[in-house]
């Protein structure tokens, strides 16, 4: 395998995996920020057990988030020079706000707020989990002003044989940056309620009908349903952006070879990718239009006639991205979001009708559901960068130029192994330890003023 | 002064940030198995660090960060080119920020003694990987006309770089164990200056061979001079005064003073460098510069708004962070684990 492979394959291994923690990092920084303010509201002495319960876990994929985001920070040097070469005039500038901004504050309140129970005011303590939270989402917003532009590029201009920064603000009101990050964003509330429901469940079913996981549940399906329902109405709304900017992406993901109008939506499509056509396919009359434009007519541009426009506009070339990886990425992450706005809409009807009984199936599946937004989360990142092909700056940079040309295969075969052998280790270390702290019960959750008998030492000192 | 200058300033600002505060970290990391006996104590040489190694490590990232923006070639000749020793050093981060958070979290003996020589190792590697690095940058690397690496792993390690290797892995080990002696108590206490003790003088030993070395090895003496500036010779000072402070039992001074090697070490490094950011050994035209490796005028004009508005906010509660932790962890007061 050469090099370009290799590299395109590790970026997708490492960003993958950095990003089954990141949602959960951003989701679940905010619910736990919630409970304590709930907690510093009330004194209800639950609320803090919550904070705790779900802080503990929190911090153990936290961990993990931080220092598999070092690997990223590097490797668009280390890998991709070419493109840190052609694109670091724009692209450098949102990693290192991102980094000033975001890292600085979430790491340093983080810090605090683990080490300052009861050493600092209950109101500051407070304040550090709510920075940490706005810490986190801030360096998803900066991330992804870097992507957006990938997706498209504005406020730039080719000088000095290089893409060049010509309007910072063009960067950050970027119309994709608004439609992505809110879709990412909801996408982590319904990871991190899942999360939280599904092992709610697990303690109202397995163990005891506990307050502090009645309270647990109730959060965690109201949570879910809002962060399921959210994501796919501004999942909408990205869609019908991607029809005008991408077109190409979205006749891969509809796997829609010939141009049609109205067009319609596959529900099921068995193609020959080779040959550009169906050979079993399901599909609704009228039902991409509708999509798109919101009425059942409206042109929408298929792969042979985008392929051949691109042709006249860059030159020869090919520049139509897998399409069946597209086309089922897509829809399993579609999938997975209806499924989660089911679940989460059962889920919120049992905490209103105050039951938490749940059959044996049932059961299964809630507790289970916690999977779901990690699938989407995954198909949905592998969607929108592999639909982008073959370019990293859409219409701009190619993926075969973005490669370092100074590290060998061999080189990157090491490092692929390397991280992935690493990564590996670190998910099966990670998993059990969420095993145990997720399945404590509510009298082992460790609530103990730490510091005080420090202090109390201290002063006779 | 234009705007490059002023980027290549802040980013030599960065890495003083990153090796004075990580610089101890590391140390801590390293002395970790050494210093502490049995679990609790190990816990508070942990605890010791346990609020600030991540913010300390962000030093590290916003100076990556920086060079990406700023001098975006920089950057790719760098991180592509030293690929394998940055990959190993990735390596030992991961497993050392993930050492940090998870040691703690069984009650098992042998899991957290395993997880304690992660950190050891997590530390030890990259302290020692920093300095070869920083000493190739100056000393000249294979650099070709168009900016690319053309050396292999093994040329970063000859033995210029190699000392700067060891030079920085005893002085972030030195200034860590006087951190240490800051921050504990009892016998840990007397355990950590001891070893600051020992440190001293091999580290100083270390760090003049390496600055003659650079003389031989490096265009320094032609660049500073035979009179180098009155900032290496503070460096100098310094770590001497080092071992005075430590024998009258002045730690807060000594660390002052390891502090003081530190940056003003990486300061004459950099002057060294200056205008250039990485020195092509196969030809001095090739070597990048703070004008051919970096942004336009107009990115740097925007970072540097940002910059200075930003970086005075970090540091504020970064410092206050330290204010809030200031007191010593003692193994008989409560431990957060």
């Amino acid at each position: 395998m050469d090099a370009l492979v290799l590299a395109r394959l590790q970026f997708a291994v490492t960003t993958a995996y950095h990003f089954l923690f990141v949602p959960i990092t951003l989701g679940l920084s905010i619910a736990v920020a919630i409970m304590q303010t709930a907690y510093y509201r009330t004194g209800n002495e639950n609320y803090k057990k919550m904070t705790k319960f779900w802080g503990k876990l929190f911090l153990i994929n936290f961990a993990i988030g931080v220092v598999t985001g070092i690997v990223q920070e590097f490797q668009f040097g280390m890998n991709w020079s070419q493109y840190s070469r052609f694109m670091g005039d724009i692209f450098g500038a949102p990693l290192a706000i991102e980094a000033l901004l975001a890292f600085f504050m979430e790491s340093t309140f983080i810090g605090i707020w683990i080490f300052g129970w009861d050493r600092i005011s209950k109101k500051l303590h407070l304040t550090a989990i709510w920075l940490l939270a706005i810490g986190s989402n801030l360096s998803a917003i900066w991330i992804l002003a870097a992507n957006s532009f990938m997706q498209q590029p504005v406020g730039y201009a080719i000088r000095n044989g290089r893409a060049e920064m010509t309007d910072f603000f063009a960067l950050i009101t970027n119309g994709h940056l608004w439609v992505q990050f809110p879709h990412v964003f909801f996408g982590a509330i319904a990871t991190a309620g899942f999360l939280i429901l599904s092992i709610s469940t697990y303690h109202l079913v397995k163990k005891e009908k506990h307050d502090v996981f009645i309270k647990s549940f109730k959060f965690g399906a109201v949570y879910a349903l809002l962060g399921s329902l959210l994501v796919i109405l501004v999942g909408h709304n990205q869609a019908q952006y991607m029809i005008k900017i991408q077109p190409m992406k979205m006749a891969a993901a509809e796997a829609l070879w010939e141009t049609e109008n109205p067009a319609a939506m596959s529900l099921f499509t068995f193609g020959d990718e080779a040959n550009k056509k169906d050979l079993f396919a399901i599909k609704i009359p009228g039902g991409l239009s509708f999509l798109a434009f919101n009425k059942f007519e409206g042109e929408i541009k298929g792969i042979k006639q985008l392929q051949a426009e691109a042709v006249q506009k860059f030159g020869e070339g090919d520049y139509v991205p897998p399409v069946a990886v597209s086309y089922w990425t897509f829809r399993i992450m579609v999938g997975a979001g209806f499924l989660m706005l089911l679940i989460a809409a059962i889920a919120t009807f049992k905490t209103f009708k105050q039951k938490f009984e749940f059959s044996p199936f049932m059961y299964r599946i809630v507790f289970w559901s916690m999977l779901l937004p990690v699938i989407a989360n995954t198909t949905g990142w592998l969607f929108t960068e592999i639909a982008r092909q073959p370019w990293t700056v859409f219409g701009l940079f190619q993926t075969a130029d973005s490669v370092s040309n100074t590290v060998s295969a061999g080189e990157v075969l090491f490092s692929l192994i390397s991280y992935t052998l690493i990564y590996a280790i670190l998910m099966v270390i990670m998993i059990s330890l969420m095993k145990k702290f997720a399945t404590r019960s509510v009298e082992e959750i460790d609530v103990d003023d730490h510091g005080i008998e420090e202090d109390k030492l201290l002063s006779k000192v | 002064m234009d705007l490059n200058i002023i980027w290549f300033i802040l980013i030599t600002v960065l890495f003083i940030g990153f090796f004075f505060l990580e610089g101890f970290d590391y140390g801590v990391g390293i002395l970790l198995p050494f210093l502490g006996k049995e679990d609790r104590e190990r816990r508070a040489i942990i605890n010791s660090i346990g609020t600030f190694w991540d913010g300390n490590e962000v030093w590290m990232l916003t100076a990556g960060g920086a060079m990406f923006a700023a001098f975006p070639n920089w950057y790719a000749t760098l991180f592509s080119g030293f690929y394998l020793a940055l990959v190993l050093m990735l390596l030992a981060l991961i497993a050392r920020g993930v050492a940090f958070e998870y040691r703690s979290k069984k009650d098992s003996p042998v899991w957290r003694n395993r997880w304690d020589w992660v950190i050891f190792f997590g530390s030890f590697i990259p302290a020692l990987l920093w300095g070869v690095a920083i000493a190739n940058l100056i000393r000249g690397v294979p650099i070709d006309q168009n900016m690319n690496y053309t050396g292999s792993f093994f040329t970063l390690l000859n033995p210029y770089a190699i000392v700067g290797g060891l030079a920085s892995l005893s002085l972030f080990t030195l200034h860590g164990s006087i951190f240490l002696s800051l921050k504990l108590t009892d016998n840990l206490l007397d355990r950590a200056r001891k070893v600051a003790n020992k440190l001293w003088l091999p580290t100083t030993f270390l760090l003049f061979t390496y600055v003659i070395f650079g003389y031989f090895d490096t265009d320094m003496f032609s660049k500073l001079g035979v009179n180098p500036g009155v900032i290496p010779v503070l460096a100098a000072i310094a770590i001497v005064s080092v071992g005075y402070f430590l024998k009258i039992k002045r730690e807060g001074w000594a660390f002052v003073m390891t502090g003081i090697t530190i940056a003003f070490s990486t300061i004459t490094i950099f002057m060294g460098l200056f205008p250039r950011v990485m020195v092509s050994s196969t030809n001095s035209d090739y070597s990048l510069t703070i004008y051919n490796a970096s942004s336009s005028p107009y990115t740097l004009k925007v970072m540097s708004i940002i910059a200075l508005i930003f970086v005075p906010i970090v540091l504020a509660y970064q410092a206050w962070s330290y204010w809030i932790f200031r007191k010593r962890v003692s193994t008989k007061s409560k431990l957060e684990y």
